[in-house]
């Protein structure tokens, strides 16, 4: 895999002494789909207007595609779409001559075909005539993409594309992101919605007061860090632990089953002397399930300070 | 130079001056018509002649810039306060592109409609008066030269400004007195001596006289040095605003 997007112990501090970014580094590869999760006021979207150029780096490197942000700064910003969090376009211009300006202004020679391309992807086609103002949230949203994408970028920055739309645009925009993905086109996405990252994310990165506290792929994230419970109904609901189950470390259900909680990498899950010791206990069992911890629940358990 | 990105500023910008046309082209008809009412036809019918000249063509200069000063200032101060406003600058800032880029898209549009108004101004006047153009390349070329260096000025305005009330401070506190006192409705000779030197110390006097010049031919001061004024002074402007994206100042954080 190559490195698409480099950053190097980037810091940012504000007047005052707030330190946004403390000494942030993290390699993105060409293709991949990151989500950065984090609390508000993380550092996320300071992350990504840094690296845009709307904001000024107090320190570090980086590189998009291999060009310096600072010395290459025309190369890398080529590469670059950003969709940012807040909806700001020129309300009195057309859908179609707003995406347009924005792939003038990237340097990208006139392509009607392109635009149309764009446009239609988006569900935009029929209100390119239409002055932005006459739109409503979710189309602007639409069109922040639209212009976004609007010079073909190759690395897609995706600011809480998501953050107050409907279920339908959300199921949209993550068919648009996988879409691209296709093409090669590196998506760094930030978000609240832990399903968002869990749905469409390939790697993800939990980020919290200017630190990067982890990144890794989702998959070996969940598998890793994950823990699976074990709820076990019974034919005669329990008011209380029996003394013989002790041992384990067990909650009781409000309809009188008991849930285990176990480490799926543990060496031992102690599932099995779990269940003879039920078996002992003269309990009959009902039913048995198992679920996974979500990937909220890490979340919040590494934000929280918990890092083990 | 990113040239398509500066086409691109320089179209969205004029879009924006088309989608109100009527509006920029029966505004400086009518207010222009209404000059020539007032004093070119209560105030000369008492004058007769400023030097050599008919009041009503000698007053014409000093309109158009009255008016380009103005416009250049509003549009370029709009063009860059605008995008702030609206949030939109995100884009112009993570672009593939450098101050001047976007000076000359901005302050090029800005001056472009300025321009615009100031034929039409012109064309108006020649209804109302007998205009002669004595030198019509210098007259073009201050005419130029004024709607850029004042549309330089708006942008710097548009930058400073953090709401709309300041966009128009600077214009009707400094530059609108300043235009009057010099010398737009008057030659600075028909003031008691005190007063005329004192005027040297407005820069406007400069603009108009050099800009009267190309008309008539007489001048309030010498050419050569409206010229360095209004070169000086787009080098004041074009220097701070070299300073402002070199520092990010009110721009980026």
């Amino acid at each position: 895999m190559t490195t698409i997007l480099s950053i190097k112990d980037l810091r940012k501090s504000y007047e005052g002494g707030f330190e946004a970014l403390k000494g942030l580094t993290l390699d993105i590869e060409q293709g991949e789909i990151l989500a950065l999760l984090g609390p508000n006021g993380a550092g996320k979207t300071t992350l990504i207007s840094t690296i845009c150029g709307i904001t000024s780096a107090t320190s570090g490197n980086v590189t998009v595609g291999g060009h310096d942000i600072q010395q290459d700064f025309r190369a890398a910003r080529r590469m670059i779409g950003l969709v940012p969090q807040e909806i700001a376009l020129e309300p009195f211009e057309t859908v179609a001559n707003t995406v347009r300006f924005s792939r003038g202004l990237f340097g990208k020679p006139k392509d009607d075909a392109r635009i149309e391309e764009i446009l239609r992807k988006l569900s935009l086609w029929d209100k390119r005539k239409n002055a932005v103002k006459e739109l409503s949230g979710g189309m602007k949203r639409r069109v922040l993409i639209a212009k976004a994408l609007a010079h073909e970028p190759r690395v897609l920055f995706l600011d809480e594309p998501t953050a107050g739309v409907d279920v339908e645009l959300r199921k949209d925009m993550w068919e648009i992101v996988a879409e691209l993905k296709q093409q090669g086109v590196t998506i760094i996405l930030t978000t609240h919605y832990i399903e968002e990252a869990e749905a469409i994310a390939d790697r993800i990165g939990v980020i919290n007061n200017g630190e990067l506290l982890l990144v890794e792929q989702k998959a070996t994230l969940m598998a890793q860090m994950g823990k699976k419970q074990i709820e076990v109904q019974l034919a005669e609901p329990l008011t209380s632990i029996p003394a013989a189950l002790k041992q384990h470390d067990l909650t009781l259900t409000e309809d009188g089953g008991i849930v285990y909680t176990y480490d799926t990498h543990g060496e031992r899950t102690g599932i099995t002397t779990l269940l003879n010791d039920v078996a002992q206990a003269g309990l009959t069992l009902r039913d048995v399930q198992t679920r996974q911890s979500s990937l909220e629940e890490i979340f919040v358990t590494l934000v929280s300070g918990g890092k083990s | 130079m990113n040239w398509t990105a500066i086409a691109a500023i320089y179209r969205f910008e004029m879009a924006r001056f088309f989608r109100t046309l009527a509006q920029s082209f029966f505004s400086p008809v009518l207010s222009t018509s209404l000059y020539f009412v007032v004093f070119g036809t209560a105030i000369g019918s008492r004058i007769q002649e400023v030097e050599g000249v008919s009041y009503g063509a000698f007053i014409v200069p000093g309109l158009i810039m009255l008016s380009v000063v103005m416009l250049a200032i509003s549009n370029a101060s709009f063009g860059i306060y605008f995008p702030k406003f609206l949030g939109t600058i995100y884009e112009l800032l993570s672009a593939p592109v450098n101050f001047i880029e976007i000076v000359i898209g901005y302050v090029g549009a800005a001056a472009t409609k300025a321009l615009f108004v100031g034929l039409v101004i012109l064309i108006t006047s020649m209804f109302f008066v007998d205009i002669r153009i004595e030198h019509p390349v210098a007259m073009a070329a201050f005419l130029v030269l004024t709607c850029l260096s004042f549309a330089l000025l708006g942008f710097i305005i548009g930058i400073w400004a953090s709401n709309f009330e300041q966009m128009s401070l600077i214009p009707q506190l400094v530059v609108t007195p300043l235009i009057f006192l010099g010398g737009t409705f008057y030659s600075i000779s028909m003031l008691p001596p005190m007063w005329q030197t004192i005027t040297l110390f407005n820069p406007v006097v400069y603009l108009i006289s050099g800009f009267r010049w190309s008309f008539f031919g007489t001048a309030d001061v010498p050419i050569g040095l409206s010229l360095l004024a209004i070169a000086g002074f787009t080098a004041i402007c074009l220097g701070v605003i070299w300073w402002i994206f070199k520092t990010g100042w009110r721009i980026r954080s």
